[in-house]
């Protein structure tokens, strides 16, 4: 037998309990404490974190099925008796680990501002116009190559008073579970050419910049539909079990 | 790896479930109400943040393929082991659960019931993850390989929730300053 060893599990063997390794990154999330987005002032922790080492808990995790999830969960724009406003956008990608193993089966949830950037949120004062027809959440579970699939309507970006004049860059905000509680990942996917990127501190707290650039999707004239939508992919990858104890 | 980005102010809509704080339903007999509230480094509630919950069953098992000892025959029917609730007005949240049981740890050891527990705000550029702990079981906490690994002993006590009145458990979470919870490299 041929033993793939992209495909097999990394294993502890520690003779009763076999739990799947998972790889610690460093230097990838955003530092907690980041001067330029300033709510992070009064909400980091001061104290060190002090190190889990993954059991049970860490490496199991909900597996939420499709009984959450409505047909037209994934199409943004139908949602309503009538079209929204906007320039109407496909965005398809797959969830991968960082070891290149789809993720089957894994909920994401999605929400966004409406094409003149502006949430459907009683918190939000910014005085541009909602639209009757756009919610801007959505939901889909990955199929079993881990693809995902939203129609959807391209997000605006609007003013947040974090400093003078400042702007979030358009972008759609994304859950995912994964399938272990260390997998979970709440991030924002972004568009190709924003001018506001450079100039976002929230983008720009994730420190490397090839990181990210793993955060803004990619336009692609395959997935366009002719008269129709413009098509963006983006592929979301997760922790994985790379990390193997022979290294 | 996609790096994280917080999950700002406006998650609630889409995030919170109607039915996401009951891991059980409601009147489940042996069910456990967590209550507890968020708060910032200058002892202000967070009334937008989010907590997650996550935990073994009753028995100490997960309905999970990773869990190398399997789910328990006929399991804990309409018990989800994760629970979901944004944080009201006033900072608070509620978990209605049931109790995990003691889970085997690789290393030989056991680790005390437990729930692993996220938090996520606006102003947390990637979620906080803290242990929730049971203040019944005394033994069971003094031997727990996590609790016994915090450098500070004074500072587990920001783990083990608090009996209240009704037979209800809080859990509050100080994400920064006096009794600052512990947080968790995961």
């Amino acid at each position: 037998m041929t033993a793939d060893i992209r495909t097999s599990p990394t294993v502890i063997d520690t003779g009763q309990l076999v739990l799947p390794s998972y790889e610690r990154p460093t230097g990838l999330h955003p530092p907690l404490d980041f001067d330029a987005y300033r709510s992070t002032a009064l909400r980091h922790p001061k104290q060190a974190l002090v190190l889990l080492p993954h059991r049970l808990t860490e490496v199991t995790g909900p597996l939420l099925g499709d009984s959450l999830i409505t047909p037209t969960d994934a199409d943004l724009t139908t949602q309503h008796a009538g079209e929204p406003q906007g320039q109407r956008i496909i965005l398809t990608g797959q969830v991968l680990d960082s070891d290149g193993r789809p993720v089957p089966d894994t909920l994401i949830e999605i929400w966004q501002t409406n094409a003149a950037g502006r949430y459907r949120h009683s918190r939000e004062h910014h005085p541009a116009p909602l639209d009757p027809n756009f919610d801007g959440i959505g939901r889909a579970i990955t199929d079993s190559s881990g693809k995902y699939r939203f129609v959807t309507i391209a997000p605006g970006a609007y003013p947040w008073g974090n400093h003078y004049n400042a702007w979030r860059p358009a972008h759609i905000h994304f859950s995912l579970f994964g399938r272990a509680f260390i997998q979970r990942l709440v991030t924002q996917m972004y568009f190709p050419g924003d001018p506001l990127l450079p100039l976002d501190p929230i983008f720009n707290s994730v420190p490397d910049e090839k990181a990210r650039q793993r955060m803004i999707a990619r336009f692609d004239i395959e997935l366009t539909q002719p008269e129709w939508a413009l098509g963006y992919h983006w592929d979301i990858v997760l922790r994985g079990r790379g990390a193997s104890v022979f290294e | 790896m996609t790096p994280s980005q917080t999950v700002g102010p406006y998650f609630a809509m889409r995030l919170p479930w109607p039915d996401g704080p009951f891991v059980v339903p409601e009147g489940t007999p042996g069910a456990v109400t967590i209550i507890g509230r968020l708060y910032d480094g200058a002892g202000n509630i967070i009334p937008d943040g989010l907590i997650e919950t996550w935990q073994a069953g009753p028995d100490g098992r997960f309905a999970h393929p990773d869990d190398p000892r399997g789910a328990t025959p006929g399991g804990y029917r309409s018990f989800r082991g994760f629970g979901r609730c944004p944080t009201a007005p006033d900072g608070s949240y509620r978990i209605v659960t049931l109790k995990p049981g003691p889970l085997p740890a690789p290393d030989g050891s056991i680790e005390a019931p437990h729930l692993d527990v996220s938090v996520f705000a606006r102003g947390l550029l990637d979620r906080v993850v803290t242990r929730m702990y049971f203040p019944d079981e005394l033994t069971a906490n003094a031997e727990d390989p996590v609790l016994s690994s915090i450098p500070e002993p004074a500072r587990r006590a920001t783990l083990i929730a608090v009996p209240e009145p009704e037979g209800h458990l809080r859990f509050d979470i100080r994400l920064q300053g006096e009794r600052e919870t512990v947080f968790f490299d995961v």
